[in-house]
């Protein structure tokens, strides 16, 4: 059961330090639920990033609802521990917003003009730019492209996928979805026709 | 005028449900329902909440969610439009990890996802650059994002103290710089 508070405990933490929208948040989760805890492998955990763009809803809960359910189904094998620890982390993710909203909704409207939070900020946003970069650097792993010397031709096609996407997303401003969905088929044609050619090549 | 408790889950069910990505792909749509359509709201209230909400921790829309519905009914109001905002994406998900592990193995499942991966880190990478834009960062503040990347990056520094150490220290920085003045 200490998997169920360890869940609660870590997205808590989330939920109160994750500043900067949903790709500023995935580097603290990535923080916690990867390279902490090794919840989930980096492969999973980008699984998991592209299920969040192509589902309803903000990318925190989509991930506290995954890796609740993940974690704690590899710690215990139950599945009502595993839905139980899906919830657990959605509210705890969920928690510090409710404190923080709520008393500056009655206490602290006007705070957000003063000096202080003003100056916060001034370190704080060119932080998290830092630290997006680091959640996209973390991921560029030979389980996300494959090995240069001991699969050459994924790592190649990986390659280039990614330097299409970026393109796509950061030039053309090509919607989220629709870059998933188009390298997901060019994924599977492809590989799933290298894998044909291989077989009847003689391969098993 | 009370708006019932049963109309703000719905609508932020909706919302909930019906917005595809992340937070700010819903911030539109929540003004479209909140300030256009009901309003429950005014827009230049909706304006100065949205720039408190984006300024605090956690999850965008949540903290939208909270907000709005502790505005039109107090406590009970943020719960309802809270939950009612993240139960589409809960259960969706809850349902993908039920299955998803056993899609996992198909060999074609498997391929699709090889493709996938090096496109979802570009996506990560991309808003580094248009944040950074965002964020004003030049020549005298660009070492902070890229000591901070290296920190978490090479010496495995937790995210969470990059936000306190950036937090602490703009916060000094500023009480020096306004003791000066």
């Amino acid at each position: 059961m200490s998997i169920l508070f360890e869940l609660f405990y870590t997205f808590l933490k989330v939920g109160l330090f994750s500043f900067g929208g949903g790709y500023g948040m995935l580097s603290v989760i990535q923080g916690e639920v990867v390279t902490r805890h090794a919840w989930l492998t980096s492969a999973e955990f980008t699984d998991i990033v592209a299920i969040s763009q192509m589902t309803p809803g903000p990318i925190g809960i989509n991930s506290a609802t995954y890796v609740g359910y993940t974690a704690a189904m590899n710690a215990t094998g139950s599945p009502a521990v595993a839905v139980a620890g899906s919830l657990l982390a959605s509210l705890a993710v969920m928690l510090p917003s409710f404190v923080i909203m709520l008393t500056i909704s009655r206490y602290f409207m006007k705070y957000s003009k003063s000096n202080s939070v003003e100056a916060v900020f001034r370190a704080l946003r060119p932080a998290v730019v830092g630290l997006i970069a680091s959640a996209a650097l973390l991921l560029m792993t030979v389980e996300n492209f494959g090995s240069p010397t001991e699969s050459t031709m994924q790592f190649v096609v990986s390659v280039l996928l990614f330097i299409g996407a970026f393109v796509a997303t950061y030039r053309f401003k090509v919607s989220p979805i629709v870059i998933v969905i188009v390298c997901g088929a060019i994924g599977g044609l492809f590989y799933g026709l290298a894998g044909g050619c291989w077989w009847f090549a003689g391969g098993n | 005028m009370g708006i019932r408790l049963l109309k703000l889950f719905t609508t932020f069910f909706k919302l909930g449900l019906f917005t595809i990505g992340g937070g700010y792909v819903m911030i539109p749509l929540i003004e479209r329902e909140v300030v256009d359509k009901y309003r429950w709201i005014e827009k230049r209230d909706f304006v100065d909440l949205l720039a408190i909400a984006q300024s605090s921790p956690g999850v965008l829309a949540v903290n939208m969610s909270i907000f709005i519905g502790y505005k039109l009914r107090g406590v009970r109001g943020s719960v309802a439009a809270a939950v009612g905002n993240v139960l589409p994406s809960v259960v969706i998900i809850l349902l993908i990890a039920l299955f998803f592990n056993r899609f996992r193995e198909y060999e074609v499942v498997n391929n699709v996802f090889m493709g996938i991966r090096p496109a979802v880190v570009a996506l990560i990478a991309s808003p580094v650059f248009s944040v950074a834009k965002s964020a004003k960062i030049g020549w005298t503040n660009v070492w902070i994002p890229v000591l901070s990347a290296l920190l978490i990056v090479a010496f495995g520094v937790s995210p969470i103290y990059i936000i306190l150490i950036a937090g602490v220290g703009g916060y000094l920085w500023g009480r020096m710089k306004g003791g000066e003045a």
